[in-house]
C-alpha cells in the first residue's frame, strides 16, 4: 500500500511551522539554530516526496546540495556563537542586546 | 550548440574568480606577508574579471547544461560586482590595519562572496540561484564577525547569520514547492508553464516564499529587522560591501528569474507584493532614519528606503524598468561606497567619531573630506545633476509608463522626507563650529577608492547614457 503524497507534504508543512515558530520565540541562540535546521530539513523531506512522486531525480539532487550548505552553514554558525559565548558568556538573545534589536 | 572553447571563454569571469580564490589560499598559506600582498592580488582579481565581462558584454549564450547565462544583463551585473568588490578591497587596506582584523582570509572571503554573488546573477537555474545566494551569505556572516574580538561586530554577525538562515528557510521550502508543482527547477521551464500553473495554489505559496526569502535579502520593510543592527556592528568596509553589492546581487536574482515572466503579461501578479514592499520600505526608511543619531545606524535605514524605491522599477515590470533598476544598482553601489569609504576614513579608533554630531565643523578641518561626503549626500538625496537623480529618475518614470502614478508619488513624497536627513549632515559639516578636536586617519588607498567611486557618481551623472544605453541594449 502505498501512502498518499498529502501525508508527507502535511509532515513537511507541520515541521516548517515548528521550525517557524522556534525561531520566532526561543531565546537559546543555539535552539534558534536547530530550528532553522528544522525548516531546511522540512524543505529536504518536500523535495524528496516530490522528487519520488514525480520519478525525477532533480530534488534528490537538490537534498544533497541543501544538505551540503546546511553543514557549512553549521560550521559558521557555531563558531559565531562560540566566539559570542567566549565575549559574553552567554548565548541568550535577549541579553545579547549592545545594539538595539 | 557552442563548442567548449567559446563556452570556456564566455565563463572566463566566474573561471578568473575561482582561480584567484584558489591562489589567494595558497598565498596565504605559504607568504608570510600574504596581508600585504592580498589586498592587491584581489584587486587585479577584480578588476580583471570585471573589465573582461565587460569587453564580451555582447557574448550572450546559455552554459553549462542550461545552469547559467553569459553576456548581456549578466555581464553588467559582473563588472558592477567586481567593480565594487575591487573597491571595497582598496578602503579596507589602512582600515584593516587600524582595527588590528588584517587578516588574509578578509580578501578571500569577499572573493568567494563575490563568486556567489555571480553566480545568481547568472542564474538560469534554482540551482544556481541556491547555491550562489548561499556562497555569498556564509561568507558574510563570517565577515560581518571578522573582528572577533569586538562585542559589537560578532552580536552583528550572530544577528545576520539567525536572520539569513531563517530567510533561506524559507527560499529553499519555496523552491521544493515550486519544484513539486512544476517539475523542473529550471527557470525557463517554470516560465513556459506559468501560465496552466498559475492557477495551481500550492505553486503560488512556493512562490511567495521564494520572494520572502530574497526579500530578507533586499532588506526590504517587514523583513528589515536584522539590516541597523548588522550595518552597525560590522566593520565599515564590510557594511559598505553588504549594503551595494550585496544587494544588488539579491535584485539581480529577483531579475534573472521574473524578468521572462513580466514579459510574458503576468506583472499585474506580483504587482501588489512588490508594490506594497516598496511603499513600506521607502516610507518606513526614510521616516526611521531622522531619528538616528548613529552615521552607519542612518545610511542603513537609508539603504531600506532605497531597496523600496528600486523595487518600483520592478514592479513596473517592462524592460524599461529593469534597465531602470540595473542603472540604480550600479549608481547605489558608487554612492554607498563612497559615503561608507568617508566614513571608515573618519572613524576612530573603539567606534569614535561614528556619532552624526562629530561632522560638525568637517567643512573647515578636512574640506575635501566634506566636500566629498556633500557631494555624495547630495546624490544619495537624488538632486541633479549627480546620478542619484538620474537613477531615481529613470525608475519613477518606468512606473508611469506602466500606469503606476500613485507609486510615483509617494516614492517622490519619500524622497523629499530623506532630503532632510541627508542635508542635515551638510549643513552640520558647515555650519556648525566643534568644540573637541579630532583626528582623522591618513589613508593613500582609502582616499583613492573615495575619489574613484565619486568620480563614477559624478560621471554617470553627467553621462548617464553611457551606462543605460549598454543595459536598454542589451537587456
Amino acid at each position: 500500500m502505498q501512502i498518499p503524497i498529502e501525508y508527507y507534504l502535511v509532515l513537511s508543512a507541520f515541521m516548517f511551522s515548528v521550525g517557524i515558530v522556534g525561531v520566532l520565540t526561543r531565546r537559546n541562540a543555539i535552539i534558534v539554530f536547530m530550528s532553522v535546521e528544522l525548516m531546511l530539513n522540512s524543505a529536504n523531506l518536500a523535495l524528496v516526496t516530490f522528487s519520488s512522486y514525480l520519478g525525477d531525480t532533480t530534488g534528490q539532487l537538490f537534498v544533497f546540495f541543501v544538505m551540503a550548505v546546511a553543514a557549512a552553514e553549521a560550521a559558521v554558525g557555531l563558531a559565531i556563537i562560540i566566539a559570542i559565548f567566549r565575549n559574553k558568556l552567554t548565548v541568550n538573545i535577549d541579553e545579547i542586546n549592545i545594539l538595539k534589536w | 550548440m557552442l563548442n567548449n572553447i567559446q563556452e570556456f571563454y564566455n565563463i572566463l569571469p566566474i573561471v578568473i574568480l575561482g582561480g584567484g580564490i584558489i591562489l589567494s589560499v595558497f598565498i596565504e598559506l605559504y607568504s608570510q606577508k600574504s596581508e600585504s600582498v592580498l589586498p592587491w592580488f584581489s584587486i587585479l582579481i577584480f578588476l580583471s574579471a570585471g573589465f573582461y565581462s565587460l569587453l564580451t558584454v555582447a557574448n550572450e549564450s546559455i552554459v553549462l547544461q542550461n545552469m547559467l547565462s553569459t553576456g548581456g544583463r549578466t555581464n553588467i551585473f559582473y563588472f558592477i560586482f567586481n567593480i565594487g568588490a575591487a573597491l571595497v578591497c582598496l578602503l579596507s587596506v589602512d582600515y584593516t590595519k587600524k582595527y588590528g582584523m588584517n587578516y588574509g582570509e578578509y580578501y578571500i572571503l569577499i572573493q568567494s562572496s563575490v563568486l556567489g554573488m555571480m553566480l545568481m546573477a547568472g542564474a538560469k537555474d534554482f540551482f544556481m540561484i541556491f547555491l550562489g545566494l548561499e556562497i555569498m551569505s556564509i561568507c558574510f556572516y563570517v565577515l560581518a564577525g571578522v573582528n572577533r574580538k569586538k562585542e559589537k561586530a560578532i552580536e552583528a554577525s550572530l544577528k545576520y547569520f539567525l536572520l539569513g538562515a531563517f530567510a533561506t528557510g524559507f527560499l529553499v521550502y519555496g523552491i521544493a514547492l515550486i519544484y513539486g508543482t512544476a517539475q523542473s527547477t529550471s527557470i525557463d521551464i517554470i516560465t513556459s508553464k506559468f501560465t496552466e500553473l498559475s492557477g495551481n495554489i500550492i505553486f503560488l505559496v512556493g512562490v511567495l516564499l521564494f520572494l520572502i526569502g530574497f526579500s530578507f535579502k533586499i532588506a526590504a520593510f517587514p523583513f528589515h529587522m536584522w539590516v541597523p543592527d548588522v550595518y552597525q556592528g560590522s566593520p565599515t568596509t564590510i557594511t559598505g560591501l553588504f549594503s551595494t553589492i550585496g544587494k544588488a546581487s539579491a535584485f539581480a536574482a529577483i531579475i534573472a528569474s521574473l524578468t521572462a515572466l513580466f514579459s510574458g503579461g503576468f506583472q499585474s501578479l506580483f504587482l501588489p507584493y512588490l508594490s506594497v514592499l516598496a511603499v513600506f520600505s521607502m516610507l518606513f526608511g526614510s521616516i526611521v532614519a531622522i531619528a538616528q543619531s548613529d552615521i552607519k545606524r542612518m545610511l542603513a535605514y537609508s539603504s531600506i528606503s532605497h531597496a523600496g524605491y528600486i523595487l518600483i522599477g520592478l514592479a513596473s515590470g517592462t524592460p524599461v524598468g529593469v534597465a531602470g533598476v540595473v542603472f540604480y544598482l550600479a549608481v547605489y553601489t558608487f554612492m554607498n561606497l563612497a559615503a561608507f569609504g568617508i566614513i571608515s576614513l573618519i572613524e576612530g579608533e573603539n567606534d569614535a567619531n561614528l556619532e552624526i554630531d562629530t561632522y560638525s565643523g568637517l567643512g573647515s578641518r578636512n574640506p575635501v573630506l566634506a566636500a566629498l561626503l556633500s557631494l555624495i549626500m547630495f546624490s544619495l538625496a537624488g538632486i541633479p545633476p549627480l546620478a542619484g537623480f538620474f537613477a531615481k529618475y529613470y525608475v519613477f518614470i518606468a512606473a508611469i509608463k506602466s500606469g503606476l502614478t500613485w507609486l510615483t508619488i509617494l516614492g517622490i513624497v519619500s524622497s523629499l522626507i530623506s532630503v532632510y536627513f541627508y542635508l542635515r549632515i551638510v549643513v552640520l559639516m558647515y555650519f556648525k563650529e566643534r568644540e573637541t578636536e579630532i583626528t582623522y586617519s591618513k589613508s593613500f588607498s582609502g582616499m583613492l577608492g573615495v575619489v574613484i567611486s565619486v568620480l563614477l557618481v559624478i560621471l554617470l551623472g553627467i553621462f548617464p547614457g553611457s551606462l543605460l544605453d549598454l543595459i536598454i541594449a542589451y537587456l
